[in-house]
């Protein structure tokens, strides 16, 4: 059992328990979000105690260096004293536009506030107001576009992606904060081969993930595998297409693991096709990113077939409504 | 002065090595993959490196009462002597396919062996 300072109150932390957990179990109404280390609403800064490594493993080293972690994902190993950080800055924004993609998807342009500087593959977190907000990944790379580019699902009864889908118009005002998470292109081993496994709009980061990874002249094969129930659920297609006439290491492969006619479509799950075609993943380099599912599966079988734990970018899209 | 197990084996680095190896032997055997399969993947890695850092002798500050504490929910669901020989196995498995020599991994074996009762909550 330890003991948790927050900004002056203590309170006791059992066993089994996170720091966020423990703090709101004792009415302490400290702000987030996807209680899984992700979206980075709750970090707090500790300033005496020493956090366990696991806690800041998701932050950027200039954070670590400060104490700041994730108290969702704090098993605490000493007493803390911590305080709630500066909630991270929002910005706001202009929308510059909204278009359609395909079937209650929108592809949403936002203006790039002054000095933001992202890597393809983060994501923001976008305010409807105060108090919702919800993550969404940047599918721009800022070579290519100057605005901040996000594709939109309109999810059933999803407060934000419906208020997007219904209400928001080119124009408007409003507020983001970020980039945040660590599944982007590292330039490293330019030989290495990259898979990409992404179902529904987890092609956004994956997206803007690739064109990176072609931007610094990454010469190793590039394989991107998109999947979706049904075809009407794919998209980009033609964008990518145009891709992999260009690049001839760049390999587009979109599949339906619903009814599909004609063979466009590779036939199967995404995770499955894959996996199929590439048995040995030794030596690679993956990224996943989607459905929380199918992450988590793609997680344990990309590792299986042989990539390193620390060669799998994965970015799993919680969701809620 | 005579090198430590763990400066022998090689370090960190050695574990770094080994820590992939030894996950993946640990989560295709079916003795004891259902211990393994519901957590998170990467927070388990971390672990398995916490416990082949300790295995190997090197800096840890592992308690018996961590090791009871950390293990008691494991106890409850099951958790034996048949497991924890079968964790042992899969340890000796992953040195000798690093090549590490008979004797280091004898030494290893002791170390975990001395862990035993506390992990099975005796």
């Amino acid at each position: 059992m330890y003991e948790i300072n927050y900004s002056g109150r203590a309170v006791a932390c059992t066993e089994n328990e996170t720091v966020l957990e423990c703090l709101l179990r004792n009415g302490i109404e400290h702000p987030h979000s996807c209680r899984n280390g992700s979206c980075q609403t709750c970090m707090v800064q500790a300033v005496a105690g020493s956090v366990p490594q696991q806690a800041s493993a998701p932050l950027k080293p200039s954070l670590r260096e400060q104490g700041y972690f994730l108290p969702c994902i704090c098993h605490p190993q000493d007493n803390l004293d911590i305080r709630p950080v500066a909630i991270m800055e929002r910005l706001q924004v202009a929308v510059t536009g909204i278009k359609s993609l395909g079937r209650n998807l929108v592809q949403v342009k936002l203006q790039r506030p002054e000095g933001f500087a992202y890597r393809p593959g983060q994501f923001i977190n976008l305010f409807r107001d105060d108090n919702i907000s919800r993550c969404y990944s940047l599918a721009s790379h800022p070579h290519h576009e100057d605005e901040l580019v996000l594709h939109v699902r309109r999810l059933p009864h999803g407060r934000v992606s419906g208020w997007i889908h219904d209400e928001l118009s080119q124009g408007d005002k409003i507020e983001v904060s970020g980039p945040l998470g660590d599944s982007f292109y590292v330039v490293d081993d330019q030989q290495q081969p990259l898979m990409l496994i992404g179902t529904g709009t987890g092609l956004a980061p994956l997206y803007g993930i690739i064109r990176d990874a072609l931007h610094h002249g990454h010469t190793g094969p590039i394989h991107l595998y998109h999947g979706a129930r049904d075809a009407a659920d794919l998209y980009l297609g033609e964008e990518l297409q145009r891709l992999q006439a260009e690049y001839g290491h760049f390999h587009y492969v979109p599949c339906v693991s619903g009814q599909a006619s004609g063979d466009r479509y590779a036939a199967g799950r995404a995770l499955d096709v894959a996996l199929q075609r590439h048995p040995q993943l030794k030596g690679w380099r993956v990224f996943l990113c989607g459905n929380p599912e199918m992450v988590k599966l793609a997680r344990k079988r990309a590792f299986m077939a042989g990539a390193a734990m620390q060669d799998i970018y994965a970015d799993a899209f919680t969701v809620s409504a | 002065m005579s090198q430590s197990l763990f400066e022998k084996i090689g370090g960190t680095a050695a574990v770094d090595a080994a820590v992939d190896v030894f996950y993946r032997k640990v989560l295709s055997d079916e003795r004891i993959s259902d211990f393994f399969d519901a957590v998170d993947m990467e927070r388990q890695a971390a672990k398995q490196k916490a416990f082949l850092t300790m295995a190997l002798g090197g800096p840890n500050n592992y308690s018996g009462a961590d090791m009871r504490r950390g293990h008691a929910h494991l106890v409850a669901r099951g958790l034996n002597d048949a497991h924890f020989d079968a964790v042992m196995e899969n340890l000796a498995a992953t040195l000798q396919e690093l090549n590490v020599p008979a004797e280091l991994i004898a030494e290893a074996a002791a170390i975990c062996e001395s862990t035993r009762n506390d992990v099975l909550g005796r």
